[in-house]
């Protein structure tokens, strides 16, 4: 099957562009517009858009000014960044008042490739769901970032954090697709085990799903694209088969894999996290570093495997 | 300024600084000396520069105020009741549970008239800077004031906003500097010398004027001229007493965060020039 790829930080560019149309809208840059996609944005609107230099903390305050002023601010940054240098304006300014601030974390992942650890964003999801107020999402290719970052802009009047990739991935849904904040979508069904994913891994799970039923081990594939507020009810009909893997480009400390736990603690389920184990990334080609760090629908698949063997010995 | 218009704005400030001693007396905890050194120049602009309305705080055309020295409170709490926001009973249930005025102000919680929450340090020169750029965006005449501390200048994000400021030309926002020279650990000097304030400032392209924080009619003129100026956003610097008006508190590294005991509430209230509970609070 050829699939054809494309970043989810173009989806974010169309998306910004689709909310346009409401003139509240003003996105902030931070020198790295043409990298992040806000400068397509820029392009067309000028006078809505506002240069602030290499300054995250900064433009962060000042997307809550704006907020403030009536205004529904965007400010995009590499998610290491955008997220982590300005934690504190994200925490003190915007979601202790609640304000209607977009923040959108571009470079996601691993898969960011050759800079290395220091612009691997792999804590953000970690680092906002744990702010109160504060919505998480992580769309899984390009049709989709496009319209949960319209529906983020446009739909929702609080805080949103929204996680973009530089690499192109595969583009598998439909640009129509129906898509809900908070909403997760069972991308395929099988009883034998639930994938929840979200972001990049969501194909990567969909390709081991079918790997895994050459094998006879069907797989739900589950696409949590919104980490907060989380899909409880999906994840409750995922737990029903007594078997889940989580998969993230993202530490498994406190991600997406922790937060299903958090759900699952109550209705306790055999979990295997999949992600970023505790450690730093490094330079490689994201191909590389993907395959080092088990992040393919081979490796996802063989743990899965694993995983439902070791259980079955165990039981 | 006629001398009426200045005997009320003594008035304000005097009943400010009773507000911050009592509210903080009752609260048993707070700040009370960063406090004492911004009540004159609240007394100045919510008795006289802005344009707002107590009875209409979310007037849209109002102009807004953000404390970024957000430890100082109880003197905006106190300003704000003074002029109408709020029941002044309210300012003696200061920091305690259920209380709107909580120990930094906090906008979804707070009295009305609250603009922002602030209390981290830092932040508040960045959110008017937005604000700023929305009034002007929005081709609306309100006028953004920022409160900052001198020890507050530590902060590095504070001077990335004093450049973004520049570079936007905002000649809507105004810089409150409360240079009372003291920080918790002691003298800025000594912590972390801020240096020259209005050579730093005009050194990243604003204009500056200094005047004595505790003159009234000097802090009045400081915000006509900034009010004039065109082209660049100007940092109010104003030099201050930190505790001022209750001398034992006055340049006292000590009395940043520390609330009176009963005996030294009564003598801060009889120098202020109130008897004790003449304005309420007592218990």
């Amino acid at each position: 099957m050829n699939i054809p790829a494309k970043p989810t930080r173009d989806g974010f560019g169309e998306g910004l562009l689709d909310a346009a149309s409401n003139p509240s809208v003003v996105a902030l840059g931070s020198d790295i517009s043409d990298s992040v996609r806000t400068k397509w944005f820029a392009d067309e609107y000028p006078e809505r858009f506002f240069s602030l230099g290499i300054a995250e903390q900064n433009a962060t305050g000042v997307a809550a000014g704006l907020s403030l002023a009536g205004f529904i601010p965007v400010v995009a940054n590499y998610g290491v960044f955008a997220s982590g240098r300005a934690f504190d304006q994200i925490r003190t300014s915007i979601c202790y008042p609640n304000l209607n601030v977009k923040i959108c974390g571009a470079h996601g992942g691993i898969s960011v490739g050759p800079d290395g650890a220091t612009h691997q964003a792999l804590c953000e999801i970690a680092l906002m769901r744990v702010l109160p107020n504060m919505t998480v999402i992580v769309p899984c290719d390009s049709n989709q970032t496009r319209v949960a970052t319209k529906s983020a802009i446009l739909d929702i009047d609080s805080p949103v954090y929204i996680r973009t990739g530089r690499e192109p991935i595969s583009l598998f849904t439909e640009p129509d697709e129906p898509f809900e904040i908070g909403v997760a979508i069972f991308r395929r069904r099988g009883g034998d085990v639930s994938i929840i994913a979200c972001g990049a891994m969501v194909y990567e799970s969909m390709c081991a799903a079918e790997l895994l039923s050459a094998k006879g081990i069907e797989a739900n594939v589950i696409d949590l694209h919104t980490i907060k507020p989380i899909d409880e009810k999906a994840i409750l009909e995922a737990a029903a088969c007594g078997a889940i893997i989580t998969v993230e480009e993202h530490q498994i400390i406190g991600g997406m894999g922790s937060a299903i736990a958090e759900v699952l603690s109550k209705h306790p389920v055999s979990i295997e996290m999949i992600g970023i184990n505790d450690r730093f990334g490094e330079s490689g080609s994201p191909e590389e570093l993907l395959e080092y760090f088990g992040l393919t629908a081979n490796a996802i698949a063989e743990r899965t495997e694993r995983f439902l063997s070791e259980r079955k010995n165990v039981g | 300024m006629s001398p009426r218009e200045k005997n009320n704005l003594d008035e304000l400030a005097r009943r400010i600084r009773y507000d911050i001693v009592m509210s903080v007396y009752n609260a048993g905890s707070g700040h009370p000396g960063g406090s004492l050194s911004i009540a004159d120049v609240l007394a100045v602009l919510y008795g006289e520069v802005l344009r707002h309305d107590s009875r209409n705080p979310k007037w849209p055309e109002r102009d807004r105020v953000i404390l970024s020295k957000g430890h100082a409170a109880p003197a905006l709490y106190a300003a704000l009741a003074e002029t109408g926001y709020f029941d002044r009973e309210i300012l003696w249930t200061l920091r305690k549970y259920g209380s709107p005025l909580q120990g930094h102000p906090c906008m979804l919680k707070g009295p009305p008239g609250i603009e922002m929450s602030t209390g981290s340090l830092g932040q508040g020169l960045s959110i008017a800077v937005g604000l700023s750029l929305g009034a002007r965006l929005a081709r609306a005449n309100w006028r953004t004031y920022c409160i900052i501390g001198d020890g507050e200048l530590d902060e590095g994000s504070v001077w990335e906003a004093i450049m973004a400021a520049a570079h936007h030309k905002l000649d809507n926002l105004c810089a409150i500097i409360d240079e009372n020279r003291l920080q918790i650990d002691g003298f800025c000097r000594d912590v972390m010398d801020p240096g020259d304030l209005d050579a730093r400032f005009r050194a990243f392209g604003w204009n500056t004027i200094r005047v004595n924080g505790h003159e009234l009619d000097s802090i009045r003129s400081a915000f006509d001229g900034a009010n004039e100026t065109k082209g660049k956003p100007t940092a109010v610097i104003l030099s201050t007493i930190k505790g001022k008006g209750v001398s034992f508190m006055e340049n006292r590294a000590e009395w940043h965060g520390k609330a009176p005991n009963e005996a030294q509430a009564r003598a801060a209230i009889e120098e202020i020039g109130f008897t004790w509970g003449e304005l309420g609070g007592t218990r």
